[in-house]
């Protein structure tokens, strides 16, 4: 008999695609998608049950159907699209969470739980460790915002890893993640024409690639291949790292280095026209950056990713508009200084800048 | 002046004889005529080919320029610009370096040439330069040309400006988790456990060696199996010559300590100026970790004693480098 697997937060972007592409798995028989709100995109042959994952429909939802593994990717930081206020955000993610575990842990049938969180749990400050690994515990929690529900919504996982021991749990730390889909708060600042930095500080960036996200769900809500193991709770990064300035300049987007309470300033004040939701959580990852380390995701959850940090944003980068001030251009600013410095100089200045750009 | 309050024990020669030995070297130097002569050496060679190395420099650096520009450079996960580092940051220190502070190094082979090791420093001067001078040292004088991942504060990496540089020249933060990551990726880790105690205490304690905070310095090397090397640096401590201490400043700023100096803050930046003192950092034999069993990192006892062997040997080679000193400023 296939299995029988429930997605909450299908009417969002990445819940719509991984309700998708998980129902071409051969082992899956049905796929249930649940939203609050009906989803603006196909989902194929899965069956849509509108139903607020706040509310004790769930459960009913759950034994009704018989759902052996419940993805649940309801666990979001707002963003663009799928919005709503602050508040409703976050009773979404702690209150849903906290609903859908109690109706896991009443349904006889459920043997595989896979929770959607993100590495914001580590917070980010000046004191922590460089590269965070699973275990390492935050120097300061995060006060508020996504950051926080995901700290919240992991801690009621791990109460019901306690009391269901027989359930397989796995939860799965995200970096940042985009590509040409993404609607996340991340690729919003990067799609403004001027970014706003925080001055003095260029923070250290790690990004996953939407199609990895939908890969490493698929294994996790799967059987565990030989000689790894899918439950438990691991970071997801590509590899490698991308500075900030980086960013911009692979973009060709021109930043504004503002002092820190400035942009805090700034941030509410883009935020009241709704431009763009910059929170405090999110100046803290423009501040202090955010590594992890993914080696328990290569050896025990046994997942190598696609793309690399740098090759995700490249992608990201690719779907994006030009900037004002595009990488192509800039070089061959250098490339036109470089042509009229040979006027009075040999030919080497040129052909060593052009030895050093193959480079 | 400096070393009037040092007592050289089991130095073979009296003190009298030094301050001899002083007095016959009052005629130049060998070093500055050696300099010389390697300048005068190298400047037929410039110009011969002048233009074409200009042209070289200036081709290299505008294919530099261009990769800046374009953002097409690396990092690693702990935020380190190799290449920014070796053509900026290494320029920019290297005159304070050489014309500066005219570093001696010496030992510079008991640093392995591949591998990870952990070098241990004494830690003064006010601001932390000695640890920049000791990056400038090993990258310049080692002959594999090795790149030191200095280990710093947590204030460096609180303030603005500062920790953006720091990151990018392969800093990080003073943390056994770093420290370990590092170690194990086979890179040579520099730390300097006396911390603020070390850099921030008075000119009348100078080249007393403070507590090396909690032996943790030992346990990442144990764990990661790499040899310390212990690092004695000389120079630095009369840099900044600290008279005083404005802790109600210190305290109202969020610093560890304010100094106050003949100069600062009376003289404004001029007092920010460092005395040109002369340096030499030397390299100590590496004392080797990896003949332990992996429970030995929990062994407190066993931790008091390396770190106490470590401090002991650095503070034994401070004195006898400060023994040799002919002045604190030639």
């Amino acid at each position: 008999m296939g299995k029988v697997v429930l997605v909450t937060g299908a009417a969002r972007q990445l819940g719509g695609r991984f309700v998708r592409r998980v129902q071409r798995d051969p082992e899956v028989a049905r796929v249930i998608a649940v939203d609050a709100v009906a989803p603006p995109h196909r989902l194929g042959s899965a069956e849509f049950i509108r139903t607020d994952i706040r509310q004790s429909s769930i459960a009913r939802v759950l034994a009704e159907h018989a759902v052996d593994t419940v993805v649940h990717l309801a666990v979001t930081g707002g963003g663009a699209g799928a919005g709503g206020t602050g508040s409703a955000v976050k009773e979404t993610n702690v209150i849903g969470t906290m609903q859908l575990l109690g109706a896991c842990q009443k349904s006889p049938t459920v043997r595989r739980l896979v929770v959607k969180s993100s590495t914001s749990v580590y917070g980010g400050a000046s004191r922590d460790p460089a590269v965070f690994t699973e275990t390492t515990q935050p120097k300061s929690l995060p006060a508020g915002g996504f950051a926080k529900d995901a700290v919240e919504v992991e801690s009621y996982v791990r109460g019901f890893a306690r009391r269901r021991p027989d359930v397989a749990v796995c939860v799965l730390r995200f970096a940042n993640i985009l590509g040409p889909y993404a609607d996340s708060a991340l690729a919003e600042y990067f799609s403004m024409p001027v970014m706003p930095t925080v001055l003095g500080y260029d923070p250290r960036l790690q990004f996953v690639h939407e199609d990895d996200v939908l890969d490493v769900l698929r294994l996790a809500a799967g059987e565990p291949g030989r000689g790894t193991l899918n439950s438990g709770t691991f970071n997801i990064a590509g590899d490698g790292v991308l500075l900030l300035s980086q960013c911009a300049r692979r973009l060709g987007r021109p930043t504004v280095p503002l002092l820190l309470p400035a942009v805090t300033w700034v941030g509410s004040a883009l935020r009241a026209v709704g431009v763009t939701d910059f929170s405090p959580e999110q100046i803290r990852l423009l501040t202090h950056g955010r590594v992890v380390e993914t080696s328990q995701m290569r050896d025990v959850l046994g997942f190598k990713p696609m793309y690399t940090t740098v090759e995700t944003f490249a992608d990201f980068a690719r779907s994006r508009g030009k900037g004002l001030l595009p990488p192509e251009q800039a070089g061959q600013v250098v490339d036109r200084v470089a042509a009229a410095l040979k006027v009075d100089s040999l030919n080497v200045g040129v052909a060593g800048a052009e030895e050093g750009a193959q480079r | 002046m400096a070393d009037a309050k040092v007592i050289p024990f089991d130095e073979d020669r009296p003190r009298r004889r030094v301050a001899g030995s002083r007095r016959v070297r009052a005629v130049p130097a060998p070093e500055p005529v050696a300099e010389a002569v390697e300048a005068a050496v190298a400047e037929p060679a410039a110009v011969e080919s002048g233009g074409a190395a200009w042209d070289r420099r200036i081709a290299g650096g505008l294919a530099f320029l261009r990769r800046r520009v374009t953002g097409d450079y690396e990092v690693d996960e702990f935020g380190y610009d190799k290449e920014l580092t070796d053509q900026v940051l290494m320029s920019l220190m290297r005159p304070l370096f050489d014309k500066y502070f005219r570093v001696e190094v010496k030992g510079i082979e008991n640093i392995p040439a591949e591998g990870g090791a952990l070098i241990v420093a004494n830690h003064s001067g006010t601001l932390p330069l000695d640890g920049l001078m000791m990056q400038v040292a090993v990258h310049d004088h080692h002959p594999a040309q090795r790149h030191l991942r200095l280990l710093a504060a947590d204030l460096v990496f609180m303030l603005p400006v500062v920790n953006e540089l720091a990151r990018k020249a392969g800093h990080t933060l003073a943390c056994s988790e770093d420290a370990q990551r590092l170690l194990e990726a086979g890179e040579l880790v520099g730390v300097m456990p006396e911390g603020f105690k070390g850099i921030g205490k008075p000119f009348g304690d100078r080249y007393k060696l403070q507590r090396f905070g909690r032996g943790g310095f030992v346990s990442t090397a144990l764990r990661a199996g790499t040899p310390i090397v212990p690092c004695s640096i000389v120079g630095a401590e009369e840099i900044y010559p600290m008279v005083g201490n404005a802790k109600t400043v210190a305290r109202l700023l969020g610093i560890p300590y304010f100094p106050i100096t003949p100069t600062f803050p009376w003289l404004g930046p001029l007092g920010a100026v460092p005395l040109p003192t002369k340096w030499t950092i030397q390299f100590g034999e590496p004392i080797a970790t990896d003949g332990y069993p992996p429970e030995a990192a929990e062994d407190p006892m066993l931790m008091f004693n390396l770190t106490d062997e470590v401090r002991e040997q650095i503070q034994h080679t401070l004195y006898k480098l400060l023994v040799q000193r002919r002045s604190v400023f030639f």
